[in-house]
């Protein structure tokens, strides 16, 4: 049983609405309009706030834990450790001389010279590991606090995900794109089933966030979690939820998820870190 | 295949009996048994779980991704289909969001046969 469920995780059923031509910005025009339809009374702004954008009977428990959220503690941890010295006397400042500007809306990017996606989370491990420090854990912990900081410090900016005119660039978007609408696991499901084709349904007692806009809170306090985590422990999650092999946090295949999943919520005001329950 | 209302000598009916496996209304003990087993199979989280997605008489917590499973007879006058429908719902709907119990092995030919047998009865 255990090795049909792994020979099917890799088993990837072709997406349906996939039109061979579309262009990114093709990509998210569909996607806005198909969700605009299908809650027509939510205000574009809400869609940041996830399923409480949709959902009113959680969304009053969750304004409750926003007033007293449990990620403060985290900025400021995060803050603490954004500035201090590393062994070498430099600190996350040099590798992010913007930070105060704020920043996260412009990840993830396309580094055209490395051909890589780099995540914010990548970018906060390459400055450490450039300054001789060692790697932080990619999912919970010390990266969500900086992750928490510098997204603190770029609340209200828009999601500005940009795919260059590079063969590289086109192909991780697409490779991310077809991530998102395959069928995975022994369940069989795909990303779109739950959070575009029925997105606002309950799976037992779970409402489905739309995908639009999904990715601008994180990172994110989750309840169940009792504590932080990124976005890509939030894919693994949902991953193993069909029974699927969940992929390493920030390995290739979870970039390029986010590279077309964040571009899907460009336009969108970064909002994280937030509350969830 | 239908059961139609000129059937009507007993050995017609035992005989169709016979090749549904099932008949409800004149289960036996052991159909009642299948029935329950069925039961908790579709319940089980980790087997049916049909109450993610399907309302259930005597589920609770269920989902309404699909439809309420109710009078299944009237909707599927054929066990058969409705067989088929649990055993693999891409056959209907080739991008359905249901999961092929079947072809992916959730659930064994046996536990999808219970889980039919009680479906049948809603
Ligand atoms: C079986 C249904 C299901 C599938 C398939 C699924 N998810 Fe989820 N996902 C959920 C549920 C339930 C939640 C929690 C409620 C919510 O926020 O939608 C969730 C939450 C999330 C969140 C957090 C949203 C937030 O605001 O905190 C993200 C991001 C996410 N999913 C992305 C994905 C991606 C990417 C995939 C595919 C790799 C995926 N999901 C596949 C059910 C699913
Ligand atoms: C993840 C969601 C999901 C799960 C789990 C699920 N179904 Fe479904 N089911 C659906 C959807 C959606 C439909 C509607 C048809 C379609 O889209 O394929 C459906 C349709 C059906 C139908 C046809 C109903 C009709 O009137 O046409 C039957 C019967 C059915 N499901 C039985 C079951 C049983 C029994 C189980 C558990 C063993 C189950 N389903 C589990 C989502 C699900």
């Amino acid at each position: 049983m255990k090795k049909i469920a792994t020979a099917l995780s890799v088993m990837l059923v072709a997406a349906t609405p996939f039109a061979a031509q579309a262009t990114p910005d093709d990509d998210l025009k569909a996607l806005r309009s198909y969700f605009l339809e299908k809650f027509p009374n939510v205000p574009e702004n809400d869609y940041v706030n996830g399923v409480y954008a949709i959902d009113e009977n959680s969304r009053e428990q969750w304004e409750a834990f926003e007033e007293f959220p449990s990620y403060e503690i985290a900025i400021d941890h995060g803050e603490t450790k954004f500035h201090k010295k590393f062994a070498n006397g430099k600190s996350y400042v040099d590798c992010f001389p913007n930070y105060k500007k704020g920043i996260k809306q412009n990840y993830p990017y396309f580094d055209t010279d490395s051909g890589q996606v780099v995540t914010l989370e990548s970018a906060i491990n390459k400055c450490r590991t450039d300054n001789g420090e060692k790697k932080l854990k990619w999912k919970k912990g010390e990266i969500t606090e900086i992750g928490a900081y510098l997204a603190y410090l770029s609340r209200g900016h828009k999601i500005n995900v940009k795919v260059p005119n590079d063969a590289g660039a086109i192909a991780a978007y697409n490779r991310g794109k077809k991530f998102f609408w395959a069928k995975r696991g022994q369940l069989n499901m795909a990303c779109a089933d739950c959070h575009y084709y029925y997105a606002g349904g309950k799976i037992r007692a779970n409402i489905l966030s739309p995908a639009y806009g999904q990715v601008s809170g994180f990172p994110v306090y989750r309840n169940k979690w009792a504590g932080m985590g990124t976005l890509h422990r939030r894919y693994g999650g949902c991953n193993k939820q069909v029974r699927a092999k969940p992929f390493k946090a920030q390995s290739d295949v979870y970039k390029a998820l986010e590279y077309y999943h964040t571009y899907m919520s460009n336009g969108l005001e970064v909002n994280g870190p937030s509350q969830r329950m | 295949m239908r059961i139609t209302a000129h059937i009507t000598t007993t050995a017609s009916i035992a005989a169709l009996i016979g090749c549904l496996g099932f008949m409800p209304g004149i289960a036996s003990a052991d159909e009642g048994a299948d029935i329950a087993k069925g039961k908790e199979l579709a319940f089980n989280r980790k087997k049916g779980n049909c109450l993610a997605c399907h309302q259930i008489e005597g589920g609770s917590l269920a989902g309404n991704i699909g439809p309420p499973l109710i009078a299944m007879k009237a909707r599927f006058p054929d066990y058969d289909k409705l067989r088929a429908q649990i055993y693999d719902a891409r056959i209907n709907n080739p991008n359905t969001i249901m999961i092929p119990f079947g072809p992916h092995a959730v659930m064994s030919d046996k536990e999808i046969d219970l889980v039919t047998k009680f479906i049948y009865t809603l």
